[in-house]
């Protein structure tokens, strides 16, 4: 089987955002593979133990995230591909799409696994149009995959609710929480990682060119949710109170 | 040991006597991917396997150690020490301690960690022979047989030769017949191995390869003890056991030389598991003093809160600083070995053998530095820190073995001057001649003019802490000779002088190399831990030297001595207030350990 896994290099999930000068300052941070994409590159695995095939783990990004891809070789990937997007102006999930397709353009793929969506944009866009521009179905969420032969059979997560579906290889699907338990590279498998191939690619490689994949959108300002203020303790009679909170909702809160 | 050895790697203790480079040093800003990648295991596995079980281990559940100890094999945590040809993974010793410092988490699940993987594995790893490593060390690598380690009886304890469990050779002459008691043995409850020290017809102190299983082989009743509470401590009783003579592990009567070589392990293995727990008490400390209100603000607010965390964060970076400093200096002398040289134990033994002294040296160090901080983590916490269902509770009482074992700090403390003494009469350091040398410079002395350069000063600190070693060894060998080891309070004091040197050393080679690597405006916060923390122990190193001083001459020379110690400790002060004020505003930030 060819198993794909499309990965993101997010900052870690306890760490602090700062802004500087309208962006995200990256100074000092530690960077992680998405959540999500851990149980991307978890299934992967686990489908390539079952079935045999060999697991490609991709990303879109900069150069240092060879740091996660090597993580996903440690942690039982076979080969990893590191395009590097650099020279993309305003890149966003349009052009990491294009960027991606244009890659397995000519790849003979059975299954690609990517998160659900990225902690960071949190867009969960990349997935869905990727499969649209290599003409395969897609579902989003899923946390139970079996594969028989080309017959897939998934469960996913509508809103807490479990919904079943059944389609066929090629397909693309993203992971939900719940799908598996990603393991801890083990240190064999560490040492192991550091042999592994790890190709990087320019988007020239490809035959993309820069303007072709320019982003879409337009960041018109980065700011951070206003700092939680105080809470108000009411007093007085119950009916009193009643009335001074939906009097509050509606002058102070304005929501309803 | 071939001469490349020589040339790379620094000589244990020739740090007193020679100026050291930067560059030489390994820094904790030196790991590799690979090494930051296999501490980041098992920090997962010791944060998500390990800490929601250590209550159930703290109340005695061993199976769940015994479990955690066979997923820890699984991935690989247990064979970092074991050859590959063994199932292990024969990892570079800097990769195997930070692995340590991560376990560090784990609390006493730590101890149980270490013992298995130190100083239960290594006599095999490092000493046995072909057959005993064969049927050994696959099992210990991989966790499905569990070691530990069995010196102290309940008559020696810091004399450890003085053991009185007696091996005899049977008639047949097949088995050794043991007899005798073994105390606090880590890992007893279900260890599968252990290492036992006997001495045959009472007379050669020889190690021996004993398994639970073997007849005559059995533990006492769990002790309750003060804190590391979830590692298991008993006794081993042997009645007549009976130990396969193939299982004398080593030479007959050469016990010795692998308690003493094991013991410097466990000593730089307990140094770096105290500098896991110094940042994470730290970290702790942090968190609470900016979530803790009281008069209506946090109580990080407070500078008297902010100069308790950052003296704790100055003492973890000179023993983080160390510790490493020393594992770098090892990993040189070992890593430059021959993979066939790196099969024989005892020349790997011999490689640590050579830092006996910095072993000691960081052993004291950091267990104090560890103390220093876990008590004021308590602190910090006020009443809540008194209660058990906060973490630095459970730190706090684990801190305090770390001072008693793998040799208390009094005792590593005189094997400090002593070594060197030996050091020197066999001449491999020249001590004796510094120190003359020395005696004229002293008379001499005129003050040097600093640089405005980053840690000139500190440089300075340095230099001059190491003439007052030399100083007062020297002092103290001409007026007592050979009646010296007799005189403990100088040769303690000399300890922490050339201790209080070599962290200091040690803090201004990692800054000054994070400097050249990344400049000083990177380094900022490097730079004033360093500025604190050398200023406050040269302050200590002057007053023990001045008490030796004291203690050892009278009259003129005494006169003499002291003005010439003024000379030496002659400077002017850092605002430490200020520095720590400003060491604080960055912890607090980034609620962590940052340097």
């Amino acid at each position: 089987m060819n198993i794909y896994v499309i990965l993101k290099r997010t900052f870690d999930t306890e760490e602090k955002i700062v802004i500087e000068n309208g962006k995200i300052s990256e100074d000092g941070v530690e960077f992680i593979i998405n959540p999500y994409d851990e149980y991307a590159v978890e299934e992967a695995i686990k489908l390539r133990d079952e079935h045999g095939g060999e697991v490609t783990v991709v990303t879109v990004g900069e150069e240092e995230s060879d740091k996660q891809l090597r993580t996903a070789l440690a942690m039982g990937a076979d080969k990893s591909v590191l395009i590097d997007d650099e020279d993309v102006e305003d890149g966003d999930q349009f052009s990491t799409a294009k960027i991606l397709a244009a890659y397995f353009e000519d790849k003979e793929v059975d299954i690609i696994i990517g998160g659900n969506v990225a902690i960071d944009g949190a867009s969960g866009q990349v997935g869905p149009r990727l499969a649209e521009l290599l003409d395969i179905p897609h579902v989003t969420t899923i946390t139970k995959l079996e594969i028989d032969g080309t017959n897939v059979k998934i469960e996913r997560d509508v809103e807490g609710d479990v919904e079943v579906i059944e389609t066929s290889l090629p397909v693309l699907v993203t992971a939900q929480q719940g799908l598996n338990e990603p393991r801890y590279p083990s240190l064999p498998g560490i040492m192991k990682a550091k042999k592994k191939p790890l190709e990087e690619l320019e988007i020239d490689d490809l035959d993309l060119d820069e303007d072709e994949v320019e982003g879409k959108t337009r960041t018109l300002e980065v700011y951070l949710p206003p700092e939680k203020q105080a809470g108000k303790v009411l007093e007085g009679e119950l009916d009193d109170q009643v009335k001074e909170l939906v009097s509050l909702l509606r002058s102070e809160a304005k929501v309803i | 040991m071939s001469s490349s050895v020589d040339k790379k790697a620094a000589k244990g203790g020739s740090f007193l006597i020679e100026e050291v480079e930067a560059q030489s040093v390994f820094t904790p800003e030196d790991f590799n991917e690979e090494q930051i990648l296999m501490g980041k295991t098992t920090e997962d596995f010791v944060v998500k396997e390990v800490v929601p079980q250590l209550e159930k281990i703290e109340n005695h559940q061993f199976d769940i150690s015994r479990d955690l100890l066979t997923k820890a094999g699984e991935l690989g945590l247990l064979g970092a020490d074991v050859p590959e040809e063994y199932g292990g993974l024969a990892l570079d010793k800097i990769s195997s301690s930070l692995i340590t410092e991560k376990f560090s988490r784990a609390r006493s699940f730590s101890l149980s960690y270490g013992a298995h993987v130190g100083i239960g594995s290594l006599p095999i790893v490092l000493f046995g022979n072909e057959e005993q490593k064969q049927q050994y060390l696959p099992d210990l690598a991989t966790g499905k047989r569990i070691a530990a380690y069995a010196l102290t009886e309940p008559g020696s304890g810091s004399d450890a030769l003085g053991a009185k469990t007696v091996a005899k050779l049977n008639d047949v002459g097949t088995h050794y017949v043991l007899n005798g008691e073994k105390q606090w043995i880590t890992n007893s409850a279900f260890a599968d191995v252990f290492v036992v020290y006997a001495k045959i017809d009472g007379e050669q102190f020889s190690a021996f390869i004993v398994e639970r299983d073997f007849e005559g082989v059995s533990t006492g009743p769990e002790e309750k003890k003060m804190g590391i509470k979830g590692s298991s401590t008993r006794t081993l009783i042997l009645e007549d056991a009976l130990v396969p003579k193939e299982n004398l592990l080593g030479d007959a009567g050469r016990g010795h030389v692998i308690a003493f070589n094991i013991l410097n392990i466990g000593r730089y293995k307990l140094a770096v598991g105290c500098v896991g727990a110094a940042k994470r008490a730290l970290e702790v400390s942090i968190k609470y003093a900016n979530e803790r209100q009281q008069f209506k603000q946090p109580i990080s607010r407070f500078t008297l809160i902010q100069e308790k965390l950052a003296t704790m964060a100055a003492k973890a970076y000179a023993s983080e600083s160390s510790v490493y400093r020393t594992v770098g200096m090892y990993e040189d002398r070992l890593g430059a070995l021959s993979p066939e040289e790196q099969k024989d134990g005892s020349l790997l033994a011999k490689g640590i053998a050579e830092y006996a002294i910095e072993c000691s040296l960081n052993k004291v160090f950091a267990s104090e530095v560890l103390d220093h901080v876990v008590d004021e983590a308590v602190q910090i916490h006020g009443g809540y820190g008194f209660m058990s269902e906060y973490e630095v509770e459970n730190m706090y009482r684990d801190s305090r073995i770390n001072r008693i074992f793998e040799g208390t700090n009094e005792i590593n403390r005189l094997l400090v001057p002593g070594t060197l003494l030996r050091k020197a009469m066999k001449g491999e350091l020249p001590l004796l001649q510094k120190a003359t040398e020395l005696q004229n410079e002293l008379m001499m002395l005129m003050p040097e003019e600093l640089s405005d350069e980053p840690l000139a000063q500190e440089k300075q600190f340095v230099k001059n802490a190491k003439k007052i070693f030399l100083m007062i060894a020297g002092l103290a060998v001409q007026k007592y000779g050979e009646k010296l080891e007799h005189e403990q309070e100088i040769l303690s004091n000399v300890a922490d002088i050339v201790s209080e040197a070599y962290a200091i050393e040690s803090v201004v080679l990692r800054t000054e190399k994070a400097i050249q690597q990344k400049g000083a405006e990177k380094a900022a916060q490097k730079i004033r831990l360093a500025e604190i923390y050398c200023q406050e122990a040269f302050e200590r190193i002057e007053a023990h030297a001045k008490e030796s001083i004291v203690a050892i001459e009278d009259g003129d020379q005494l006169r003499m001595m002291l003005s010439a110690l003024k000379k030496l400790t002659r400077y002017t002060p850092i605002n430490v207030v200020k520095k720590k004020r400003e060491v604080a505003a960055v912890l607090l930030k980034e609620e962590k350990y940052v340097v």
